[in-house]
């Protein structure tokens, strides 16, 4: 039996925004069904513009992406694939735009061709999958910030993509709600790769952790050495002891 | 910063297309926007205060809200009775107080104290989602109307913005006075302000187009004209008929 393609695969990837240094040269990186990555690295690395190549927001340099098959190169690629990829913002503000919680979750609903009857269906469903029921009618500016980010899982969570891009989606919640979001994810049957700083969290949601440092991604094995290390000053960074 | 929408005691007034009271709104302020005679006046003023009455805004609340217009229409009275040329009506002391002046500062005022009121009653009682959704259907250009609904939901974030950097100056030990330092610290701050509003301008179209955003907005709500609107439309075109029928009457009598 043929293996199925994964669902994104980035080859050869150099990419350096405009008058900086490069930042990527030559990056790989493959998302199979199924599978949940997650990814750390130091402020800078450049774990957010990865995920803004991965949906076109961003052209790279060189290099080859996929995505559920297929290749992506013009626009017309992207605006498909974006359909079936759901990618959270690091900051809530701007993921959310509408005056209304409800109006929010359903403008992907709408975009995709639903009537309004069907959106406003699809919102309600959603808000009340992550125990958002009685948020409809708030404003946004009215939430909180871990409010805004359940808000703005729920705008991705109703467009049903196949693939989640979590960018630090446990920025600033508590405990509680930490716990909250990750029991969501472990009950979703969806493939995600998520970005985070905190290495216990990567630990509960990620079946394999990768560190993008220096341009380059580095694997679980390269990493799993320091797994014990977490707390210290290093990180995820490989790094050297001193016994 | 940006009121809220007044609360609106359930009425079927509260239930009626909000595009007839958008409608209603501007006709009514044109009308008296437009009129001069005093009769006409005091009727729009009459109309507007008896429909807040009737529809069971407390008019206490309505005459907060609008009170900050009022500080401008002091000034009118500071300014007017002395600059407008005619015959003094009242000296106060050496200065002459022209009566054109007076009629003039009394006749905006009673212009802003119907308009502003009806504006409340009829506006600032819809949720901002929904005035947009109504001018949508009155095909105001769409450009605008988001222009509209992004100003209320940005501003805030926008004013939160800025308090942070106030703040985090503050914070180290910045006070402001009237010296070049004050001057260039605020200049920062403002120029900061726009970058991050056009930083946050450009993320925010991204966030869209990762939603399938392509150019056109949809909407949720379902504005409907019942058939009950159609006595509404007659009776909401009541005030501004009186006004400007009282206005052509005494002009032409
Ligand atoms: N629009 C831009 N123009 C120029 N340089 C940029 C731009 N956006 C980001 N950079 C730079 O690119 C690098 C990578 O940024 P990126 O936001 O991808 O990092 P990150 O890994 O997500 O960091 P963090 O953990 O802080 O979120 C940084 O050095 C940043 O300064
Ligand atoms: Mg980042």
């Amino acid at each position: 039996m043929a293996a199925a393609p994964p669902l994104i695969k980035l080859s050869g990837i150099s990419f350096s925004y405009p008058g900086g240094k490069p930042l990527f040269k030559g990056l790989d990186l493959e998302l199979r069904a199924g599978e949940r990555l997650g990814l750390s690295g130091p402020n800078g690395a450049g774990k957010t513009t990865l995920f803004h190549l991965i949906v076109g927001l961003l052209k790279p340099a060189a290099g080859a992406i996929e995505a559920f098959g297929s290749p992506l190169k013009n626009e017309s690629d992207f605006v498909a694939a974006r359909r079936r990829i759901g990618l959270l913002f690091q900051d809530a503000d701007d993921q959310l735009f509408s005056p209304t919680v409800l109006e929010d979750v359903a403008f992907g609903p709408l975009n995709l061709g639903k009537t309004p009857a069907e959106a406003r269906e699809a919102a309600t469903r959603t808000l009340a999958l992550l125990g958002l029921q009685g948020f409809e009618e708030r404003p946004i500016h009215h939430l909180s910030g871990g409010e805004k980010k359940l808000v703005s899982l729920a705008t991705l969570l109703a467009m049903e993509p196949e693939v989640l891009l979590l960018d630090e989606p446990t920025n600033g919640l508590d405990d509680k709600t930490k716990a909250n979001f990750l029991d969501i994810l472990q009950r979703l049957e969806i493939s995600f790769i998520i970005i985070s700083h905190e290495l216990d969290f990567l630990e509960q949601s990620a079946r394999t952790i990768y560190a993008l440092a220096e341009g380059r991604i580095l694997s679980d094995d390269q990493i799993t050495l320091h797994r014990h290390v977490h707390a210290h000053p290093h990180g995820s960074l490989p790094h050297h002891h001193h016994d | 910063m940006l009121p809220e929408p007044l609360p609106l005691p359930d009425s079927p007034f509260r239930r009626i297309d909000p595009r007839l009271r958008i409608v209603t709104a501007v006709l009514f302020s044109f009308a008296v926007a437009l009129a001069s005679e005093w009769a006409a006046l005091g009727a729009g003023f009459g109309c507007a205060w008896l429909a807040i009455i009737l529809c069971g805004l407390s008019p206490w609340r309505v005459l907060k809200r609008i009170a900050p217009a009022f500080g401008f229409i002091l000034f009118l009275w500071a300014v007017l009775p002395l600059t407008v040329p005619g015959p003094a009506l009242l000296r106060l002391g050496p200065l002459p107080l022209s009566a054109p002046g007076i009629a003039l500062a009394g006749g905006i005022t009673l212009k802003a104290a119907a308009i502003l009121p009806a504006i409340t009653l009829l506006i600032g009682t819809l949720p901002v989602a929904t005035i947009g959704h109504a001018l949508q259907r009155l095909r105001v250009p769409e450009k605008l109307v988001y222009l509209l609904l992004f100003c209320y939901r940005y501003i805030f974030v926008i004013e939160e913005e800025y308090r942070r950097l106030e703040r985090a100056a503050r914070l180290r030990s910045f006070r402001p006075g009237t010296n070049l330092h004050t001057y260039r610290t605020y200049a920062y701050l403002i120029a900061m302000l726009f970058l991050r509003a056009a930083l946050r301008a450009d993320q925010v179209h991204r966030a869209m187009l990762c939603r399938g955003f392509h150019g056109r907005f949809h909407t949720l709500e379902e504005i409907r004209f019942r058939a009950t609107d159609r006595y509404w439309a007659l009776a909401l075109a009541i005030p501004p008929g009186i006004v400007t029928a009282l206005q052509w009457l005494l002009l032409h009598p």
